[in-house]
């Protein structure tokens, strides 16, 4: 009775991790790899359970040989050693034995590859730049592009408010690709390397500043798919989320069409006149998506790394300089260029914005900036 | 307390007292001692750092610490761990051995011993004191991927390159020292394949360092010049590439991580063999197996940037060349599991520490190949399922590698037993709070958490918490060694000089006084 329970408590011990396991490593498993939604995804979770259930044998062979030595030959129970310490057979055996192992892995790990990896064209091709903090969209067919922000207010972050279901993975507007069409994504940076990954799609790729890498995908159903950065890029590393919505073609077609519209509506109102109530009216949501995150909401910044806008001399006294410093960035910092990535109205009513804001506007000259004096600004570059 | 007492004693060989005994010396036995305290306070440093980190990350949202601190907490953390605890901490060993494994009385360079140590407190002094400067320390991560460490750096940058390069020449002269006492301080009758596997191991790390340490060196450079001399190496904008600094520092980077467990695979060789009553088996195929993972570790580095964008073909080769490092690497597992088949087999507290090492390497290892197979990598790279790969590698892997040696060899060098009871309780403790801290981690990883993140999306959270109690619970468990350990050099039984039944046939160590003469062997023995 004593022997029956000692060897069933031996195979519970074996047992329970491996149950264990293959509960947590199920297929809908919360704690597995992402199934995902696309061919080559799915190919990739096979792949990875393949290679897991070899290593688990490989493991439970050897450590049952292992635990069964030390239980057997251990020296309480009388074991005297033997006297051998090499065997030329079973060393040349096992390691040919672990070499066809190898090969066996290899040869559908090869195939997966060369199917994951194709650099020809797609239907559709979206250039893909990551930024501190946050990822620029552009059809390049269309000639139209679009930041994706995180939407999780600072609030919920801070613990002030409770946390919503997507915590970390949401953001103010998706990329939106159509579905059972070949995607070509050219993924570059813009300052440091970040990198795009998006589960789903079994897509990681890293996004290097200077350089375009390419990646592809067909999401045969429509659906969210939602991803990160996964290259440490700085402070908001984190904060950085990829959130895809994959629709039909028509809606998609639809989507573009607005996208299009609206940036000629965009470029409508640079030549319009603009109040100074307008421009702070935009620059100010401008200002809290975009350069709060820095500066902070109420201009005092994070010295010495950021600086404070508020009581700036620029923002006060140099509005030259200052949308020198939007355009071009500052170098060795982490100021970015904005001016190839935003409209002009966007930055002339940035600009306004910060010049009024806080004690700006009391203390420093209030000079307003216009979207015609960002096109000036331009073309005086373009000279 | 730094008074020097003169004695004018030149009959005796004893050390000199107080500070100075431990500026100046040139003793093998004091410079391991040093290496290991050091390695042992940095240990309870790099910890801490684990502990802050840890506490942000028990639930989601940001609660004790700023993002910005954490990435500081994360980027030293790794740098303590690898350059300050785990290289120092078998400098150590290979110091207090060498010497007395192949029968010398000393290392053959003692003052360039001195010097190599003496460097480290300086480089470390150097590091840790950025993170008090108002920019902050390092804070782009170990592996300090460039324009993030270069353009984009706190300019305490500048302090950090300095102290990796006062680290590097620590590590080069040591690795000159202990490959001259090899070759030339040998006892006559011991050949090179009569070598205990320590030493091997030894040897052969140490010729991975002065191989890829100058890399290191150069990496650096290249980085300080981009930063203070108007270069391009790294910046895409001057016709650089930043990609380049990833293949030079893995050029390096890969190596490195088989210089942090060759000399583990020694160490657990010989507790095997002396708690399995049984020589080794196959020691010359343990041998060619260590020499082929070091070969074979410089050309498999790209397996850390399969998603860098390079063509298939490289893919494919790194891939291939970093599964058949699988073949050595089993190669040793199954032969330490001979070695205990059919042995007389006792479970002191070294002998634990090993049986746990070779069952939690061997997981390690096989993360280890999943991670190879570069289009499952494509899901697993940077999320967490790497940090629970190198961790098993390196904590049950090479700490407790460094934790069964320091057991092992503790008797010999206080004269004291150790604690049998509290070792024990030492390695259950430890045991159980490795894997509740890094089994999980496997799973949030797959789950897709990605690394160095200092807030995370709530499907995590489960999961994370446990991992923060697993990681408290390791930390204190580690006190316990302290005070064990501070116990046996206070106090014990006294150890014969084998100290462990039948020890005295395994290596020449076992046949000094236990604690061992000041000078070694001041007559070589003869090995048959
Ligand atoms: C069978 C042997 C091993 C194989 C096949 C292997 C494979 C790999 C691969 C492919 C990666 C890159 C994963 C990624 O970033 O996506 C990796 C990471 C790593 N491995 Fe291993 N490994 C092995 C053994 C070891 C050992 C013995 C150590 C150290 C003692 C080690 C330490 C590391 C470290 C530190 C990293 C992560 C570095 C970083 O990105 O911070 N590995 N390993
Ligand atoms: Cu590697």
């Amino acid at each position: 009775m004593a022997y029956i329970k000692k060897v069933f408590t031996k195979f519970i011990l074996i047992a329970m991790p491996i149950i264990y396991s293959s509960l947590v490593l199920s297929e809908d498993s919360d704690y597995n790899m992402k199934v995902g939604v696309t061919e080559v995804s799915q190919s990739i979770f096979d792949l990875h359970m393949l290679i897991f259930w070899i290593c688990v044998v490989i493991g439970v062979i050897v450590f049952s040989i292992m635990f069964w030595s030390l239980w057997k030959y251990r020296k309480s129970k009388g074991a005297v050693a033997a006297d051998f310490d090499d065997n030329f057979w079973l060393e040349i055996g096992w390691t040919v034995a672990a070499t066809l192992v190898l090969v066996w892995m290899a040869v559908p790990s090869t195939q997966v590859m060369v199917k994951a990896y194709d650099d020809a064209e797609g239907e559709i091709n979206i250039l893909i730049t990551g930024h501190q903090w946050k990822w620029h969209y552009e059809y390049l067919e269309d000639e139209v592009g679009f930041f994706s922000n995180l939407s999780t207010s600072q609030e919920q972050i801070n613990g002030e408010v409770p946390k919503g279901e997507f915590y970390l993975r949401e953001v103010d507007e998706p990329l939106v690709i159509p579905t059972n069409t070949r995607i070509r994504f050219l993924i570059t940076g813009n300052d440091v390397i970040h990198s795009w990954w998006v589960p789903d799609f079994a897509v990681k790729q890293d996004a290097i500043p200077g350089f375009i890498n390419t990646a592809w995908t067909n999401v045969p159903e429509p659906g969210i798919f939602r991803g990160a950065c996964t290259e440490l890029c700085g402070i908001k590393h984190a904060f950085m989320p990829v959130v895809v919505r994959a629709v039909e073609r028509e809606e998609f077609d639809a989507f573009i069409a607005t996208k299009v519209a609206l940036a000629e509506e965009e470029r409508m109102l640079t030549s319009k006149v603009w109040t100074k109530e307008e421009l702070m009216e935009r620059g100010e949501g401008f200002y809290a998506t975009n350069c709060s995150a820095c500066h902070q909401i109420n201009g005092k910044g994070i010295p010495p790394v950021f600086p404070a806008l508020d009581g700036s001399q620029i923002a006060m006294f140099d509005s030259k300089r200052h949308i020198e410093i939007l355009m071009e960035g500052v170098q060795g910092s982490a100021m970015a260029a904005f001016g190839d990535s935003y409209s002009e109205v966007d930055i002339a009513s940035v600009i306004t914005y910060t010049r009024q804001a806080w004690s700006n506007g009391e203390n420093g000259d209030g000079v307003i900036v216009t979207p015609q004096d960002i096109v000036a600004y331009k073309n005086r570059i373009d000279l | 307390m730094s008074t020097v007492v003169e004695t004018h004693d030149h009959g005796h060989h004893g050390p000199a007292k107080g500070l100075s005994r431990w500026l100046f010396t040139t003793n093998h036995k004091d410079i391991g001692t040093l290496y290991l305290w050091f390695s042992f306070i940095m240990l309870f440093i790099g910890g801490a750092m684990a502990m802050v980190i840890r506490a942000e990350l028990f639930q989601p949202g940001l609660q004790i610490v700023q993002p910005e601190f954490f990435n500081q907490m994360t980027t030293n953390h790794g740098l303590i761990m690898v350059f300050g605890v785990i290289m120092p901490a078998f400098v150590g060993l290979a110091n207090w051995m060498l010497p007395m494994q192949i029968g010398a009385p000393d290392m053959a360079l003692p003052r360039l011993n001195n010097l190599s140590f003496w460097l480290l407190p300086m480089a470390f002094g150097i590091l840790l004191s950025t993170l008090f400067m108002p920019e902050g320390g390092p804070n782009f991560g170990w592996t300090f991927y460039a324009p993030l460490s270069t353009t984009y750096a706190p300019n305490t940058v500048n302090f950090f390159i300095f102290s990796v390069h006062v680290m590097g020449v620590s590590s080069i002269l040591g690795s000159i020292n202990i490959i001259t006492t090899i070759f030339n301080m040998r006892a006559p009758g011991m050949t090179l394949m009569k070598m205990p596997l320590f030493v091997w191991s030894w040897l052969i790390t140490a010729y991975l360092l002065i191989a890829v340490m100058p890399v290191l060196a150069g990496v650096v450079t290249m980085m300080l010049m981009d930063i203070n001399f108007g270069t391009s190496f790294f910046n895409a904008a001057g016709g650089g590439d930043p990609v380049l600094f990833q293949h030079v520092f893995w050029f390096f980077g890969h190596p490195e991580v088989y210089i942090m467990i060759l000399p583990a695979f020694g160490i657990v060789s010989h507790i095997i063999e002396t708690f399995s009553r049984k020589p080794i088996f196959g020691y010359a195929s343990m041998v060619y197996a260590m020499a082929s993972i070091a070969i074979l570790s410089f050309v498999v580095w790209a397996h850390h940037m399969f998603t860098v964008g390079m063509p298939l073909a490289g893919e494919l080769f790194f891939m291939y060349s970093t599964m058949l490092i699988a073949i050595p690497t089993g190669v040793k597992v199954f032969n330490w599991v001979a070695t205990m088949f059919r042995g007389s087999i006792t479970f002191e507290t070294p002998m634990l520490f090993s049986i746990a090492f070779v069952a939690l390497f061997t997981i390690g290892g096989f993360s280890g190949l999943m991670l190879a197979i570069v289009p499952a990598d494509f899901q697993y790279h940077d999320t967490y399922f790497v940090v629970a790969h190198f961790h098993y590698v390196l904590v049950p892997g090479a700490l407790f590698g460094i934790i069964a040696g320091a057991y092992y060899w503790l008797p010999k060098w206080t004269g004291n037993m150790y604690d049998e009871t509290l070792g024990k309780l030492h390695f259950w403790l430890t045991f159980i709070s490795v894997n509740v801290t890094f089994f999980p981690m496997h799973f949030v990883g797959l789950a897709g958490m990605p690394r160095r993140y200092p807030d995370y999306a709530l499907q995590f959270a489960d999961f994370n918490a446990l991992i923060s109690v697993g990681a408290f619970m390791f930390g204190l468990t580690q006190l316990l060694f302290l005070f064990i350990v501070i116990k046996t050099i206070r106090s014990g039984k006294q150890a014969k000089p084998e100290v462990w039944e039948g020890a005295g046939e395994l290596g020449l160590e076992w046949t000094l006084s236990s604690p061992p003469p000041y000078h070694s062997f001041t007559v070589q023995p003869q090995v048959k």
